[in-house]
């Protein structure tokens, strides 16, 4: 019911605008008859009315829109000219319907009177017929519209002039026309219209009003900051009272640009109906919290994510009849939406009973699209297996279809709600259905944050991604804080949380003596991690200003603030700054990887080494990746071709390389007939075997890379099971010796 | 006859550098700056203008001229951009100097060449030379 109130308040609203543009559209008409585009949008008026009235069951209204609605499409396809008589009919058009609409706004239906006489002569003047009779029929007949004789000769007088001839009836029938509409305002005045009560803004003025009152939230903070330095009573109550007076301003001016979710859900069911039918799926969706309310530009933001899940839930998420009955589930589906307010942001769950994820396919797929290695797969938990979805190149639907599975799929959603500050989590129980829940910030433009300081500089960290402070002092630190391989975490309530020194990803020296250390535990990308900070200082509201293009570029910052003392301070990109540490991979760098296999990726966070020995006490490390087969071959295979050794390896001939001789080191001594260990290094078109002395072993770390930039066949060294090991640069190698081969 | 330019003009090391006057929004003394980490090194850092965040760009790093002696401020030329202001950081505003076009001409080839990127050309005057300088290019980010 209240729904319905809604809509028919919506339709009063529009068409009482509509109306008052065709006023002022049909007495321009009148000068320029021949306008198209004025015709058009009155037609257009018109049809609107028509057809929202048809839909509200408003019969009567229907009809005398209708038949205005035949006699403009006719003045619109040229088949008949604009001429006074017609003006005026389609004027009383304009004058019935509002009246009707006004009965409408008081009584809920479109009144009794019918309108015969008027409908009857915008038929006939239709048909082309003149406007003799009938029309003047209608003129008197209609209750609302006396016509004065005296207005006859009183009129000419007034449009003396060259087109005295021509306008002189028009203004007529226009005043006479308009004689009612000023009788149905007094008349209706009683109780409000809705009309009145609401305006249309543009929205650059909302912005800009919404940009004047962060100026005013950073004057405030200025002011406010100044006082504690006063002590005048009257002046600190005078600031109390500003204080208050913004924060109002503020809530009442982001008021105006918040909009219900109900405006994006409104298509849904439709989207849902049409797509349920194509798949032969029976959904029903429902909804609750309509009415949350969310800042517009949010609202366009997550406009096209939404569509995308919803349409993600019903094409692969709920099961057709047969396989739902056969699952002991009712055959009709349910897509459940729910939006609500909760801790200052707005939470949105998009919920299905379907089949949920299935893992076995999702780590199948991921295989297939070497998101992720056999190894990593088997040692993820079912809450990252669902988290590959959101790797881009991902789409578990079995074949591509009209609907979704065209690549782009859930990481363009992920991206596209983290860039309004927002987070995507998505949970499955496998036949149960899953859920999708987005966490969004209600506003972009001031939002809260901690301000903390590292080295000279102050930094704000918005509040949405803040979980925790942590202090830790003198010999807690020791205690708490424990290094694995280079790598500091502390143990927050039996969890082990990665720590990344802020000054260190800033490359700034601390300023902080190591007798405290302030930790920030931040969640990014569903990953929590502590960010080390020199001093916490307090929390602000700030409102966020953009970077100029020679910042553009580093991953760290998401914007600039001004402060309460009138300075700049930067704020920190939580998610960038968590990628940049390798906190959280970086999503596509493995799909980047598949495609680039000769580039040697030492950023990846965990990785798979092939450990060998080659001379002396030389102990190396060659990325998996760039291992085709190890191979164990007879040394009589060896052969010469010019100055190179090679051997014939599965029907081509492979040259070989000395990895103790291409880094410089002696080689082992070895039995004179022990066959030759090979590592194979498959290349698009030329294999290439490269001996070593000695294969170690096979190993799964965390590759910490220290110093000691590159030498010659060396990407650089760490600690692999707590030896100092080379990595090998195997691309340079071999493209070392190709050239060679190439030659000969 | 002759077309008149006026420019606003400022010194930098041993240099005269005059840029455009329409171009310029304003001229302002030392104002405090937030340094940027990890930004390029020709970005001195952030200063607020009124309630505008504008990039400072020392101008001596951008023209690979030696640091300015610590202790002396750097001043603001601040440019009009249509993405917004940006400020060069000079060592010295000079004043405005209206100038005969007849007295422009091209830089000279034997220019270094990161200076000579950054100039549009150099104007005579009797007793000594003003190099005009690419706003446009001093303010886009070194590539």
């Amino acid at each position: 019911m209240n729904e319905m109130d809604d809509v028919v308040n919506d339709f009063l609203v529009e068409s009482n605008e509509g109306l008052d543009r065709l006023d002022r559209d049909l007495v321009r008409l009148e000068k320029d008859p021949h306008c198209r585009d004025t015709l058009s949008s009155v037609f257009r008026t018109i049809h609107t009315i028509k057809g929202t009235c048809g839909f509200l069951g408003f019969s009567r209204l229907e009809k005398v829109a209708h038949a205005g609605e035949n006699l403009l499409s006719r003045l619109r396809d040229g088949e008949l000219v604009l001429d006074p008589a017609v003006t005026t009919a389609l004027l009383q058009t304009v004058d019935a319907v509002r009246e009707m609409l006004a009965h409408v706004a008081a009584g809920g239906t479109d009144g009794e009177e019918t309108y015969p006489l008027l409908i009857e002569t915008l038929e006939l003047l239709q048909r082309g017929g003149k406007s003799s009779e009938p029309l003047l029929n209608a003129l008197t007949d209609i209750p609302a519209a006396p016509f004065p004789a005296t207005h006859h000769s009183t009129a000419p007088s007034h449009t003396a002039g060259a087109n005295h001839t021509e306008s002189s009836p028009a203004h007529r029938m226009a005043s006479a026309a308009r004689a009612p509409a000023a009788d149905d305002s007094q008349r209706t005045s009683g109780p409000a219209q809705p009309a009145d009560s609401t305006i249309r803004v543009d929205v650059g003025l909302l912005d800009s009003l919404m940009n004047m009152v962060g100026e005013l939230v950073l004057a405030r903070n200025q002011i406010l900051q100044f006082t504690s330095t006063q002590d005048d009573s009257t002046f600190l109550a005078t600031c109390q009272r500003l204080n208050l007076i913004t924060t109002e301003l503020q809530e009442g001016v982001m008021k105006t640009r918040m909009q219900p979710i109900g405006n994006v859900w409104g298509k849904f069911p439709r989207v849902v109906r049409d797509l349920a039918h194509s798949c032969g799926k029976q959904v029903r969706i429902e909804m609750e919290g309509k009415e949350t309310e969310l800042d517009k530009t949010i609202i366009e933001a997550i406009k096209d994510p939404l569509t995308h899940i919803v349409r993600n839930a019903i094409d692969h998420g709920i099961e057709t009849p047969a396989e739902r009955i056969a699952a002991g589930k009712a055959p009709e589906g349910v897509l459940r939406l729910r939006a609500f307010h909760e801790g200052g942001q707005v939470n949105i769950e998009i919920a299905d009973d379907g089949a949920g994820l299935k893992a076995d396919r999702i780590k199948a797929k991921a295989l297939e699209r070497g998101l992720v290695t056999v190894d990593q797969v088997a040692k993820m938990s079912e809450r990252d297996l669902v988290q590959l979805v959101f790797q881009p190149g991902f789409s578990t639907a079995a074949a591509v279809t009209n609907i979704s599975g065209r690549g782009v799929g859930m990481d363009v959603v992920r991206t596209n709600i983290e860039r309004i500050g927002g987070v995507v989590d998505l949970t499955s129980f496998q036949g149960r259905g899953s859920t999708l829940r987005i966490k969004i910030p209600l506003t972009l433009a001031i939002i809260p944050a901690l301000v903390v300081t590292c080295g000279r500089g102050r930094y704000a960290i918005p509040q949405v991604s803040l979980l925790e402070l942590v202090r830790l002092e003198g010999e807690q630190i020791q205690k708490r804080v424990e290094n694995i391989r280079g790598a500091p975490v502390y143990r927050l309530r039996g969890r082990l949380l990665p720590l990344v020194k802020l000054h260190e990803q800033l490359k700034v020296a601390p300023s902080s003596d190591g007798e405290a250390m302030n930790i920030v535990i931040l969640q990014a990308d569903g990953r929590q991690f502590g960010l080390v900070v020199d001093a916490i200082n307090d929390t602000e509201e700030i409102v966020v200003k953009p970077l100029g293009k020679h910042m553009k570029g580093i991953p760290a910052f998401a914007g600039a603030t001004i402060m309460g003392d009138g300075k700049v301070a930067l704020i920190l990109d939580v998610l960038g700054l968590a990628r940049s540490a390798r906190v959280v991979t970086e999503r596509g760098e493995r799909a980047l990887e598949q495609s680039a296999e000769t580039e040697v990726h030492v950023d990846d966070q965990k990785r798979t080494l092939l450990l060998v020995q080659a001379g002396t006490r030389g102990r190396m490390a060659i990325p998996l990746s760039d291992v085709a087969r190890l191979e164990e071959l007879p040394q009589d295979s060896i052969e010469w071709t010019g100055s190179k050794q090679v051997v014939q390896y599965r029907g081509k001939i492979m040259p070989l390389v000395w990895l103790s001789e291409e880094v410089g080191r002696p080689r082992l001594e070895t039995e004179p007939d022990a066959p030759l260990q090979v590592v194979v290094y498959a290349d698009a078109e030329q294999p290439m075997g490269i001996v070593v002395d000695r294969i170690l072993d096979i190993v799964h770390e965390r590759i910490e890379m220290q110093g000691g930039g590159r030498s010659s066949g060396l990407i650089g060294r760490a600690v692999v099971q707590g030896k100092v090991t080379d990595l090998l640069d195997v691309a340079e190698i071999v493209s070392r010796n190709s050239a060679l081969v190439g030659q000969n | 006859m002759n077309t008149h330019q006026q420019y606003c003009t400022f010194q930098l090391a041993d240099l005269y550098l005059g840029i455009e006057v329409e171009r310029v929004q304003e001229v302002l003394r030392f104002q405090e700056m937030t340094a940027v980490p990890l930004a390029a090194h020709v970005v001195e850092g952030l200063i607020s203008l009124r309630g505008q965040i504008v990039t400072a760009i020392d101008l001596r790093r951008r023209l690979d001229l030696p640091e300015r002696e610590s202790g002396r401020d750097p001043m603001n030329v601040v440019i009009r951009t249509p993405e917004g202001a940006v400020s060069l950081l000079v060592d010295e505003i000079g004043d405005v100097v209206d100038v005969d076009e007849d007295r422009f001409e091209g830089p000279p080839p034997t220019m270094p060449a990161e200076v000579e990127q950054l100039i549009r050309g150099v104007i005579k005057f009797d007793d000594r030379l003003m190099l005009v300088l690419d706003a446009e290019r001093a303010i886009q980010p070194a590539v």
